[in-house]
């Protein structure tokens, strides 16, 4: 650990950061979990068009992170397999524990069962089309049921349009969470703020939109077709109004805490001139928010060729990404960066090649998409490549999966 | 059954749920200890079990019973209130049979641990930063454990007069 040698004073507990760069990981990957989710639900719900292509991508996104989402937590912590007396011996003043049955419920009743019956067609008639071990890995995924008659794929619609409904709040539960677990530190100026979670579910649905644009740009491109410009425009619409509300939450936040000036305030205020001055000010505000805030309004302004805006969508996408992950860098080692006692600061520098440093981090951000690899190997979510939308039958003109 | 013709694969689905809940509860019934929550949220057997563990520190009135001799010099300096376990580790079992005779800890390890320069002990602590402080030096060359303050002049060796003035002045 190293100190400013200008520091005042430090508690020895505060010397050391324990919250390393894999418990930033952790909000900035449940942030892209529920904004994926909110993202496919919104389409469901309100039933638009446009954006069908990318609606079964962003269950599977939504999923594959899912799965990754608490594998930083426990590198962090240390002995993973004690995270399953959470649900052995739930203690129920505990928010985190609680959570626990919140990650389960909502992986489990939402994403896996909502993916189950919008794939249920496809799962059924792949088991039929397909050999060796495909075909068991199929057929045991139909567990035994090969009905898809109309009134059964009409059947699954409407359980799956409920279970969107139920998966919404399930989804802002889910990030309110991690935002509400800062939020409520009141021993930290810096987190304590009942703003928390609210400005994490929208952060959430800014991260989890921009990672599901990108990603359907980026695979439609791969797989050499060409990119629907209605959705890829629509998404960009939804990214730029949930941006203008995220942006607007953090500046009610920022203005409020300056106005009120509490006595916490010299003491941020000098962190965020100081070691906070990069990663919040250049990177989060000017080059994560406002660039892509900007770029996506001039889209939407402008009248452009489709290629420019695909690519500033792209850019700015990118560039939103890095913003979140910025703010999720701010919140978490932020608040650790200065002394309880207002007096003084230390700093972290993320260390490479341990148990919680650089490379750990980059494995488990690149894991999801192994697993986002294998799963749409598994399932098509593509418009129109399930065999059900080739058969022509009730779900090719709804491939995304809805009547 | 024909009600559930176009749902029935739902119930399959309810059907695998509910196994997994099935099997949770038996893993639960079979994990948690039978213990678990008699007093609170914890094992009430791990009271006993902690209760029974041998007694490793004899406490600092069961040495000086003894060790008059040490107490005498170490009430008159600075570590008077460090207590003997302190510095030499757990000797119940010493304490209990002098004929166990205990390592004497090694002054560069143990002194350093609460010594060593941290900007986040109080001012106040007396703290050096042992590496050019001591140079290469055990510290009780020139310091008595159990009385810190320096060593009478002539107890010291011959060489560490220019260590022990040279570092007077790099403190000055
Ligand atoms: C029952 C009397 C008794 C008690 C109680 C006792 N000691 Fe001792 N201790 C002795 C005797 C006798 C020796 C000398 C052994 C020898 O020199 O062979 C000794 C020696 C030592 C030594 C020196 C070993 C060496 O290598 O010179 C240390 C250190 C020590 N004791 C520490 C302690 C501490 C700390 C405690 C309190 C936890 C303690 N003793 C309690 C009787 C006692
Ligand atoms: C600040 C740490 C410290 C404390 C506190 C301390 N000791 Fe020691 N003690 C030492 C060290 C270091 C040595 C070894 C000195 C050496 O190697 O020359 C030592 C040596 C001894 C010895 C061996 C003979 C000697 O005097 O060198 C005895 C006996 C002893 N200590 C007993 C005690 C008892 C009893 C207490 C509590 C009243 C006590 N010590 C408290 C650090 C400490
Ligand atoms: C368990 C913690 C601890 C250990 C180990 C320890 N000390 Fe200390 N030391 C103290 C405390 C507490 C003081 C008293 C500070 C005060 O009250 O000003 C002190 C004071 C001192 C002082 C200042 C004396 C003065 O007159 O100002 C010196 C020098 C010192 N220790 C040297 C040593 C050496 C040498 C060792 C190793 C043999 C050692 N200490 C081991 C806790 C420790
Ligand atoms: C070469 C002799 C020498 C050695 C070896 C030595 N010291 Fe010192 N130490 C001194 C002198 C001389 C002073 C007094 C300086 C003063 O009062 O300004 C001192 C003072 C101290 C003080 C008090 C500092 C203060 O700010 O009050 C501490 C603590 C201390 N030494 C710890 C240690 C420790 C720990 C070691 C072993 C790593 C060690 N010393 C080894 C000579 C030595």
């Amino acid at each position: 650990m190293h100190f400013i040698p200008a520091a005042n004073f430090t508690y020895p507990n505060e010397i050391e950061l324990n919250w390393s760069i894999l418990v930033v990981l952790y909000p900035f990957i449940t942030g892209l979990v529920a904004g994926a989710f909110i993202l496919a639900s919104l389409e469901r719900v309100f039933n638009v068009e446009a954006v069908k292509p990318t609606y079964r991508l962003a269950l599977l996104t939504a999923l594959s992170f899912m799965i990754v989402a608490p594998l930083p937590l426990q590198l962090h912590l240390g002995h993973p397999e004690r995270s399953f007396e959470m649900y052995l011996t739930p203690h129920t003043s505990s928010a985190m524990a609680m959570f626990g049955f919140v990650y389960l419920w909502y992986l489990m009743v939402v994403l896996v069962l909502e993916i189950w019956l919008d794939f249920r067609h496809d799962i059924v008639l792949l088991s039929r089309s397909t050999t060796g071990l495909k075909r068991v890995i199929y057929r045991l995924m139909t567990l035994g049921s090969q009905n898809i008659s109309p009134g059964a794929l009409r059947f699954d619609d409407r359980a799956g349009y409920t279970i969107t409904i139920i998966g919404i709040p399930s989804a802002f539960l889910l990030h309110g969470y991690v935002g509400f677990i800062f939020g409520s530190v009141k021993a930290n100026p810096w987190w304590s703020s009942p703003l928390m979670p609210v400005v994490f579910i929208f952060s959430a649905m800014v991260s989890g939109i921009a990672a599901v644009m990108l990603l359907y740009m980026g695979t439609t491109k791969l797989r050499g077709e060409k990119i629907n410009q209605d959705c890829a425009d629509t998404i960009a619409k939804y990214l730029f109004y949930a941006f203008i509300v995220d942006f607007s939450l953090e500046m009610l936040d920022l203005i409020h805490r300056i106005y009120e000036a509490d006595e916490s305030f010299r003491s941020l205020d000098f962190m965020v001139h100081n070691s906070l001055w990069i990663p919040h000010v250049i990177i989060q505000l000017l080059m994560g928010t406002l660039t892509p805030i900007l770029l996506l309004a001039a889209t939407q302004l402008m009248k452009l060729p489709p290629v420019t805006r695909q690519r500033m969508y792209a850019l700015a996408g990118s560039l939103t990404l890095i913003g979140i992950f910025a703010m999720r860098w701010n919140v978490v080692i932020g608040g650790q960066l200065f002394s309880k006692s207002l007096l003084g600061y230390t700093t972290y520098t993320v260390p490479l090649w341990t148990r919680e440093g650089l490379l750990p981090a980059i494995a488990l951000t690149l894991m999801p998409f192994g697993i986002l690899f294998v799963l749409v190997k598994l399932l098509p979510p593509w418009p129109g490549s399930g065999p059900s939308a080739k058969l022509g039958g009730l779900h090719a003109e709804t491939s995304g999966g809805r009547l | 059954m024909n009600r559930f013709k176009d749902s029935e694969h739902l119930l399959r689905v309810t059907g695998v749920f509910l196994a997994g809940i099935v099997l949770f509860l038996c893993l639960r019934a079979w994990f948690v200890p039978k213990s678990f929550g008699q007093y609170g949220h914890y094992r009430a057997d791990s009271i006993t079990e902690i209760a029974a563990l041998p007694i490793r520190h004899a406490g600092h009135e069961v040495c000086e019973s003894c060790h008059a001799d040490v107490l005498e010099v170490k009430h008159t300096g600075k570590h008077a209130n460090v207590n003997c376990e302190a510095c030499h580790g757990p000797l119940a079992k010493h304490a209990e049979d002098p004929s166990i005779k205990p390592v004497l800890p090694d002054t560069a390890v143990l002194c350093a641990r609460c010594h060593e320069a941290n900007s986040a002990k109080p001012k106040w602590f007396p703290q050096v930063v042992t590496a050019e402080h001591s140079q290469g030096l055990p510290c009780n060359t020139c310091h008595q454990p159990h009385k810190p303050g320096l060593k009478d002049t002539d107890a010291k060796p011959a060489d560490s007069k220019t260590a022990d003035s040279k570092t007077a002045e790099a403190k000055k």
